[in-house]
């Protein structure tokens, strides 16, 4: 199979497409690099020239920062804990025979095909509305007052919307995972006196833990870049209670219109994207290994 | 102790009978097989009597204690199951040892009892491996030492040696054997290989369609097969069975003749000619094809040289021909 000729044939012809994605991946991050060490802002063309690092100082100085820092990364953890914890517990649920299981599985899958900021919108207006929210209703039904959650919550609304969004994800990924668990283990642990508690603790979870690693290495990839839910619902308020380090780069590039606070806030992300990736690596990557 | 006693039991899945009642009694110590074609429900009798199915109907006991409603865990069994269904993710010692754990055994016992096993089965130096680095006969020994450690009433065994290569079949047979002789466990095997069941079986259960066709010891099957099920299964080549106005003038409805208890003579029998001849050196299997006895299998010595054409006379040797009437019951 891998004669010398083969794997230099082989590395011939993926090296077409190692180029492209190369190019594809550098010459944004290296515009992205080039801006952020430059005056760059839309509203003053005229002035324009490097300017060191006072791109990023401004960033690490702005009041708000390390707490968007802690909110991306809280939203990121937060989720994860949620839809891994729920989407197990679900995958067991619907991995039972019962009928009606096809339109049983669809439904819990429906979430994922709902668009991020379609998704923030009907929890905003139709759930977690304080006049016309279902939440509302079930509260002043009980006698209380309705629970301000963009207002009073606002992150951990967000990190509930999101959570809503990927569980379908975690779920399905981890119910495939249950299901290619050989039914004769099962059948083993219980000969050898294991209770339900056990064998999902000794047989089930050690199973799925390769899933699981699955699971919150793309989740992170992708919870690390939220941004439509937050700008649907709380537009990082109240004050920046919900800020984040995506919606910070979006208010300087957009709202702002400086292009080069902007790409030092990108490049900021991608260090931290890096940092986190490093440790999920380290810490869980190991399970990826057959 | 581990005597087990079925009482018409019982077993549907939705509207098909797998099993439609079946009396039986294992002795304690005895080294029972079922053996049938597959689909005759020997695995599912198996499953029963593990506790991994309910009983639709019927009783089943063990020691005289009544186990019909009692959770797999409760009955005091082992089972190796054909796959081994070993745990991937754990050790060696760690397989062996989990019985153990569940039970709730000091670590120090565990230890003692897993190296004792191990040393049983040759397994002392693989201990610290995974079930994935070891071969098919290795992985067969552990799910046998998960078994053994917890000095189980009775063994259970599914197919267990249905994965390995025909050499290794012959050796873990064997092994197996020794490990009921040192062990005088009540055993129960199933297998479809009627060779597995004939070396290793203090008592056949012959099984069909969920019915049981004889219960006896091998060579009581073989001798005396209490129907033709029984007389084609048991026994390699399978038996002649002839019917028709031979087995007639015989007041029969067939007759059987085992493949070596047909003699080539050289007058009088049944004319044939000889179609397909094996010469395996120590026998020579001759099938023919006869003018008034259809086709029949004869195992003839190892100097016997025909070939495919050549023209033969056979007949019974006297005194081993098996009649059987209509209903297929031997007379």
């Amino acid at each position: 199979m891998s004669t010398q000729s083969t794997r230099f044939a082989a590395r011939l012809m993926v090296a077409p497409s190692v180029f492209v994605l190369f190019i594809w991946m550098i010459v944004p991050l290296a515009m992205t690099l080039y801006f952020s060490f430059r005056f760059y802002r839309l509203l003053s063309p005229e002035r324009a020239g490097w300017t060191g690092l006072t791109n990023y100082t401004w960033f690490f100085k702005a009041p708000d920062f390390w707490l968007a820092m802690g909110n991306t990364l809280l939203l990121v953890g937060g989720v994860l804990v949620i839809t891994v914890v729920l989407g197990t517990l679900i995958a067991l649920l619907i991995d039972q025979p019962v009928y009606g299981q096809g339109p049983l599985r669809i439904l819990v899958i429906a979430p994922f095909f709902v668009m991020p900021p379609v998704a923030a919108s009907i929890w905003e207006n139709l759930f977690m509305h304080p006049q016309n929210g279902l939440f509302a209703a079930v509260a002043r039904g009980l006698g209380g007052q309705p629970i301000l959650f963009l207002e009073s919550y606002p992150m951990a609304s967000v990190i509930g919307i999101v959570s809503w969004e990927w569980l379908p994800f975690a779920t399905l990924i981890l119910l495939t995972a249950l299901q290619s668990l050989s039914s004769e283990q099962l059948e083993a642990a219980e000969m050898d006196g294991a209770s339900g508690l056990n064998r999902f603790r000794y047989i089930i979870l050690p199973h799925m833990t390769r899933a699981i690693t699955v699971v919150v290495l793309i989740q992170t990839i992708f919870l690390l870049g939220i941004f439509g839910e937050i700008f649907t619902t709380t537009q990082g308020g109240p004050g920046s209670a919900s800020n984040t380090l995506p919606y910070m780069i979006f208010k300087q590039a957009i709202v702002a219109k400086d292009i080069g606070r902007a790409a030092a806030g990108g490049i900021i992300a991608v260090i931290l994207a890096n940092i986190v990736a490093y440790f999920l690596m380290r810490g869980i990557g190991k399970n990826l290994d057959a | 102790m581990g005597k087990i006693v079925l009482k018409s039991v019982r077993k549907s899945f939705g509207e098909v009978d797998v099993i439609p009642g079946i009396d039986l009694t294992i002795e304690d110590g005895e080294f029972v097989v079922f053996v049938g074609p597959s689909g005759c429900g020997k695995s599912t009798l198996l499953r029963l009597i593990a506790g991994l199915e309910d009983v639709t109907a019927g009783t089943m006991a063990i020691d005289g204690r009544d186990v019909t409603a009692a959770a797999p865990s409760e009955r005091g069994l082992a089972m190796v199951f054909q796959s081994y269904a070993l745990y991937p993710h754990m050790t060696v010692r760690k397989n062996i040892a989990f019985p153990l754990k569940m039970a709730g055994l000091s670590q120090a016992d565990q230890d003692a009892k897993v190296t004792a096993a191990a040393k049983v089965l040759n397994l002392t130096n693989y201990l610290e491996r995974r079930p994935g680095q070891l071969s098919g006969g290795q992985r067969q020994r552990v799910a046998i030492g998960r078994a053994i450690v917890r000095e189980p009433s009775a063994f259970l065994f599914d197919e267990p040696l249905s994965n390995l290569d025909a050499a290794l079949r012959v050796t873990m047979r064997q092994e197996i054997t020794e490990l009921h002789q040192s062990l005088k466990t009540t055993m129960i095997y199933v297998t479809h290989d009627q060779v597995e069941a004939m070396t290793m079986a203090d008592k056949i259960v012959v099984l069909n369609a969920g019915h049981i066709e004889q219960v006896g010891s091998p060579l009581e099957l073989y001798n005396t097969p209490a129907n033709t099920f029984v007389a084609g299964f048991i026994g390699s080549p399978k038996m002649n069975l002839i019917e028709g106005p031979l087995a007639a003038e015989q007041g029969a409805h067939a007759i059987g003749v085992r493949p070596e208890h047909m003699g080539i003579v050289s007058e009088g029998g049944w004319e044939g000619k000889v179609l397909l001849s094996e010469h395996l050196g120590s026998d020579t299997f001759l099938k023919v094809q006869t003018v008034n006895a259809g086709t029949l299998t004869v195992r003839a010595g190892g100097e016997v040289r025909l070939s495919h054409g050549d023209t033969v006379r056979l007949a019974p040797l006297p005194g081993k021909t098996h009649r059987f009437g209509s209903n297929g019951l031997a007379l």
